[in-house]
């Protein structure tokens, strides 16, 4: 511990509060405005500085970093076009509420504004899409904007946070002291949920006939698997989770009915439309859970337990709300309901929704599909992998066909739908995962949106598992064109321009291997996963035109499934 | 329906721009806001008027309050309080006009705050109804230039029970 009244640089102090702050990685790319704090980072050897090949990356690398430990991730980058870059990552975790924080450099305090070189207005432009964030104009004031950023991150409702470091900053000086506490008056989430609140969710459930758990990524975030598990268990109830709260319950068990939405599992909709209580945990009835709100759990007496009061009657008004934390809740939940509920004629109505419409391709023809190779990743990894995945098709396919056993084990870009996202989000995850596998499952229009950082998965020797799932077409907008838009596929064909993508795997340093054979996918998968020297790519080449079932179009109720192909036209 | 919030802000470098840009990114409307200094130099009170059925006020008031640097955030809609807005309006005059104006001012009790050989400039302060007012009647005459204020409220303070005896006895 350094003397409290030492006088340190900005930059001194900066790392200074990083190691009280006990961060491992910082995910960053070094400029001018922030030289000199990489001249300091020369020399710290508390934490690790990993280099990325694009700031994007280094955005989405801590936020799967941050997910998997359920730490905070830590980014640096410099003014301007540094900055900018990192925009599209801070806006999906602000989505997902992710807490990162990402620190920018800025040009010296007496020039913004002034159109100087690589500057930037960063705090005007994540104002929308960050949790909160600082432009530190006096280096007195950086301890404690540090400490608020970290604070603001990760409690509450997390997310990210931006901290905007002007170069002046950075290189004055002035007595060093991390504050112990954080003052901030305005913002005091709301922890505890309402006893009354409380009491009266468990005499509803104890009433309720056709009860149902939705849960949503809070569950993981507060770290409330445990309790989930015990509440679930103990009053035999079904779950059924969103795409954010898959491995929140585990997906083999009898309990789970997988996820619900627009691509869930026909049961789980079908549980939702007649359940006669739902209890909403962590979850924020988003439009690609509820289809069309109005009739959305239309019988159901809806309680709603969420961190975030603007969740809350946002998009579907709710009988009984209980605001705190996910796992404080359930807990107090669980002690006030001692008697297991007489569900049997629900569980027989259930398991005969899944009897008539379980999840199904087609098998038969010996072609390759993307259900098939994740049916068998999820088999072969015993559903205890953390498997990142890209948007579209086969981020659907794995949040049906992966039987996550643990949280913070899917980790995807939900809320923003950001292609791209997967592999530097795969890197962040291996370093915070040593114990099991993280797999990549990635499509062959987002691998391409940050293919650069294969650089870095290299350079890092990171086992990552990388499954690209080619079908040459950008194909869950393809299968919206097919269905909805008159089968014009406009610029989503992407078999004429696609890379080789064993070769450019092979060009970064990467073990690659390419097949399009139902035949030989055990033999690569078992060779892949048992690869531990560095990062391996497999390209799947599978069928084209292979569509995501079920489906619930857009604004259409959930009610109104398409379990297989059908003509859209008859589905009013 | 109309709603008039009042938030206590953060005295703080961006203050204002989040709760403008909040109402932007949410789609709210803002019929006027006005913003300054309080009691207290850190903080800085916020009146925003606002409009939207009862289910998007109830989100103003808990996306206004999510904002961290918001330190109290008061739906004043419905609560007894006291509401004014300031206005400045030049009108233009002729010969036999300046007088009557000049009344129209003294009936809404304003001040004649600037005058020169065309127009004639007025402070008037009341309740935004009142200014509506007085545009209302100022507007045949040339209305040349007008800044409104925006709303500032306040909530009015507890009602003390006044011993009527002591008042007697004055």
């Amino acid at each position: 511990m350094r003397n409290p009244n030492q006088t340190l640089s900005g930059a001194d102090i900066f790392f200074e509060c990083l190691r009280q702050e006990k961060v491992e990685y910082i995910f960053g790319y070094p400029g001018g405005a922030v030289l000199k704090l990489y001249e300091k980072l020369y020399d710290v050897d508390f934490l690790k500085h990993i280099l990325v090949r694009h700031e994007q990356g280094a955005a989405h690398m801590a936020e799967g970093y941050a997910k998997a430990s359920g730490k905070i991730g830590v980014v640096l980058v410099t003014s301007g076009p540094g900055a900018t870059n990192t925009v599209t990552g801070i806006a999906d975790a602000y989505m997902d509420s992710v807490p990162i924080v990402v620190f920018t450099g800025q040009v010296a305090t007496h020039l913004i504004g002034n159109d100087a070189f690589q500057e930037a207005d960063i705090v005007g432009i994540t104002r929308p899409i960050t949790k909160h964030n600082f432009l530190v104009r006096d280096v007195k004031e950086l301890a404690a904007t540090i400490k608020k950023a970290f604070y603001i991150a990760s409690t509450g409702r997390p997310g990210p946070v931006l901290v905007d470091l002007p170069k002046d900053v950075i290189n004055s000086v002035c007595e060093f002291e991390y504050p112990e506490k954080v003052e901030l008056r305005g913002y005091k989430p709301t922890f505890l949920g309402h006893q009354n609140q409380i009491k009266k969710a468990a005499e509803i459930i104890k009433k309720a006939k056709r009860p149902l758990l939705y849960v949503g990524g809070g569950v993981i975030m507060s770290n409330g698997e445990r309790e989930l598990k015990l509440f679930a268990k103990e009053n035999n109830l079904p779950v059924t989770m969103t795409l954010q709260g898959l491995g929140a319950f585990p997906g083999n068990d009898p309990q789970s009915l997988g996820m619900l939405g627009m691509h869930g599992t026909y049961y789980a909709n079908q549980a939702v439309n007649n359940c006669d209580v739902l209890v909403s945990l962590g979850a924020r009835f988003d439009d690609r859970v509820t289809g069309k709100v109005d009739t959305f759990a239309i019988n159901a007496y809806k309680i709603h337990v969420d961190i975030d009061p603007t969740c809350i009657d946002k998009n579907v008004v709710v009988d009984l709300p209980i605001v705190g934390d996910v796992k404080h809740v359930l807990a107090e939940l669980a002690a006030e309901l001692n008697e297991p509920l007489q569900l049997d004629e629900w569980w027989n109505q259930i398991n005969k929704w899944k009897e008539i419409c379980p999840l199904h391709y087609e098998k038969n023809d010996g072609k390759l599909r993307s259900e098939f190779i994740i049916e068998k990743i999820s088999e072969k990894t015993k559903g205890e992998a953390v498997v990142v995945t890209d948007v579209g098709q086969h981020q659907m396919w794995t949040a049906q066909y992966y039987k996550f056993n643990n949280p913070r084990s899917h980790l995807t870009s939900g809320g923003l739908g950001t292609m791209g996202f997967g592999l530097p989000a795969s890197i962040g995850a291996a370093f915070a995962t040593k114990d099991r596998p993280v797999i990549l499952i990635s499509g062959d229009g987002g691998f391409q949106m940050n293919i650069q950082e294969l650089a870095t998965v290299v350079y890092y020797k990171l086992p990552v598992k990388i499954f690209v799932i080619n079908n040459s077409f950008l194909g869950m907008v393809r299968q919206w064109q097919e269905l909805f838009h008159d089968e014009k596929y406009s610029f989503t064909d992407l078999s004429a321009s696609n890379p080789d993508f064993v070769k450019v795997a092979e060009a970064f340093g990467l073990k690659a291997f390419s097949t399009n054979s139902i035949l030989n996918v055990d033999e690569i998968l078992d060779e892949a996963l048992a690869y531990n020297s560095g990062p391996v790519l497999v390209e799947f080449k599978v069928v084209k035109e292979d569509m995501v079932f079920p489906m619930v179009p857009a604004g259409k109720s959930i009610s109104q499934m398409m379990t297989k192909r059908l003509d859209p036209k008859e589905m009013v | 329906m109309k709603h008039t919030i009042s938030v206590l802000v953060e005295n703080q470098f961006g203050a204002f721009n989040r709760v403008a840009t909040m109402f932007s990114g949410k789609g709210f409307n803002i019929h006027s806001i006005s913003i300054g200094e309080t009691e207290t130099p850190e903080v800085s009170r916020m009146t925003i008027v606002t409009e939207g059925e009862d289910k998007i006020m109830e989100q103003v008031v808990k996306q206004l309050n999510r904002l961290i640097d918001t330190i109290k955030v008061i739906d004043l809609t419905g609560q007894d309080r006291v509401e004014r807005e300031l206005a400045l309006i030049t009108v233009f005059y002729q010969k036999g006009t300046r007088a009557e104006i000049i009344s129209v001012n003294d009936i809404f009790r304003g001040n004649v705050v600037d005058i020169n050989n065309k127009t004639i400039t007025l402070e008037i302060t009341g309740p935004p109804s009142k200014i509506d007012a007085v545009v209302n009647v100022l507007e045949p005459y040339g209305i040349k230039e007008m800044a409104r204020s925006g709303t500032v409220a306040l909530k009015r303070g507890e009602q003390l029970k006044i011993d009527k005896n002591i008042v007697t006895q004055q």
